[in-house]
């Protein structure tokens, strides 16, 4: 067993996790977190998508234990709880970003993440260079269109609101 | 997962240690080669030493050349502006492997002591003439790359850093298997202390290899035409269902005349 102290969604957590255990069972079965989506468990589907330290990483690739004095944000967290949608959630709900829900959480991780790196780098985000982002999360509706649109979408209220991690 | 022990020790010495005491351990770098391994039961190991607490992740110039610590992340290679500037090819490279998720994890030091014979940074390593630091020795690229999943490293040896010479010119190309977003074929083309240095992953049965018929016809003349009169002749190519050797073959060329083609203009390597 290893102890880790991290904090989750602004929340100080402590526990002993095993050594072997993975990220996301960690949200999912210890923390409750089931926003935590695990779809393929092998890098590819993006479904469980969290950031740490403020950037997008996929929680069924990393060790819970090597989680000790990280920051660790999930879908759960993005916004306050009884508090308003997060911009990007509202624009994939206005934008009919979704049909089955499966990918949603990862989804919109991953978009929140591809606004902070265009932000980061100065350069605007297009149709084309989001596609090209989303290469690490898979739509098995293949509701990519909406998908697309609704992080179009949810960069410009970003700009606005002026910031993308709450 | 699959019972491992987990250590996570703070000195490099200390790291040596675990690995030679453990009956099987591994370097956890960035795990995103190895935790899926696991997982899909082609490797078991009884411990993983994580170094990323070894401080050996960051970027600095070296008498004008660049060093990439070995746990330096993908995409802190592919945003740094030492590197834009000096090897911008090298930044393409990183800014392309796998996924943005992806890059916020994997290593350069993972990538290239996992070997894979799809992977991209072999492909750089080789072409641009780097060396590789451990903690006991420095190893040249070519020396360094022994085969399928196979390098020159001892069992208990820790790369500390990767160590590139500033090249004349370079550029990567690729086409990416989709489903992997591993190389389905990728070909590094670089001029380095007055030579030319092809390099191509994704290709060859035993992992990366350099291409020198065309190394040979670039070192006579530095033009995209001369990648016609080249190839790889009888050598035994990655066949799969992506792709059969022949295909392969020919994307080599296809992918070696492009690089050479953009060489001077630096775009997407896809």
């Amino acid at each position: 067993m290893a102890q880790i102290s991290l904090t989750v969604n602004g929340r100080h957590v402590e526990k002993d996790v095993p050594d072997d255990q993975i990220l996301s069972r960690f949200l999912r079965e210890t923390l409750g977190l089931t926003g935590v989506h695990e779809g393929c468990d092998t890098s590819q589907c993006g479904a469980c998508v969290v950031h740490i330290g403020g950037r997008a990483v996929k929680s069924c690739t990393t060790l819970a234990a090597t989680l000790d004095q990280s920051e660790v944000t999930t879908i759960e967290g993005l916004s306050p709880i009884d508090g308003d949608l997060h911009p990007m959630q509202a624009a994939f709900q206005d934008n009919h970003g979704l049909q089955c829900g499966f990918c949603t959480p990862g989804m919109i991780m991953s978009a929140v993440g591809i606004v902070e790196r265009s932000r980061e780098s100065g350069v605007a985000l297009t149709a084309e260079t989001v596609r090209d982002e989303l290469d690490g999360n898979i739509c098995r509706c293949t509701g990519y269109q909406n998908i697309v649109q609704s992080i179009l979408d949810g960069a410009g209220r970003l700009t606005q609101t002026g910031g993308a991690e709450k | 997962m699959s019972g491992f022990s987990y250590h996570s020790p703070e000195t490099t010495k200390a790291a040596a240690q675990l690995l030679s005491e453990k009956s099987d351990g591994c370097i956890l770098a960035g795990g995103h080669s190895l935790l899926p391994a696991i997982k899909l039961g082609l490797n078991a190991p009884s411990d993983l030493i994580d170094i990323r607490k070894l401080g050996l992740s960051g970027i600095t110039e070296d008498g004008g050349d660049i060093l990439i610590g070995a746990t330096t992340l993908h995409r802190d290679v592919a945003e740094n502006a030492r590197v834009k500037d000096r090897i911008p090819a090298l930044a393409v490279l990183a800014g392309s492997i796998g996924d943005p998720m992806v890059r916020n994890a994997g290593t350069i030091g993972g990538s290239i002591a996992n070997n894979d014979p799809a992977a991209d940074y072999p492909a750089a390593v080789l072409a641009l003439d780097a060396t590789i630091i451990t903690d006991r020795r420095q190893i040249r690229a070519d020396d360094f790359f022994l085969g399928l999943f196979e390098t020159a490293l001892e069992e208990d040896e820790i790369i500390l850093s990767v160590h590139f010479p500033v090249p004349v010119r370079a550029v990567y190309r690729k086409i990416k298997q989709p489903a992997s977003r591993f190389a389905l074929t990728g070909v590094f083309v670089a001029e380095t202390s007055g030579k030319a240095r092809v390099a191509v992953t994704g290709a060859g049965q035993n992992g990366v290899f350099r291409f020198s018929q065309l190394e040979a016809e670039l070192d006579r003349r530095w033009h995209p035409s001369v990648v016609e009169g080249c190839s790889l002749g009888d050598m035994s190519l990655i066949a799969d269902i992506h792709a059969d050797a022949e295909y392969r073959a020919n994307l080599v060329n296809v992918l070696a005349k492009r690089a050479i083609q953009g060489v001077q203009r630096d775009s997407s390597p896809t």
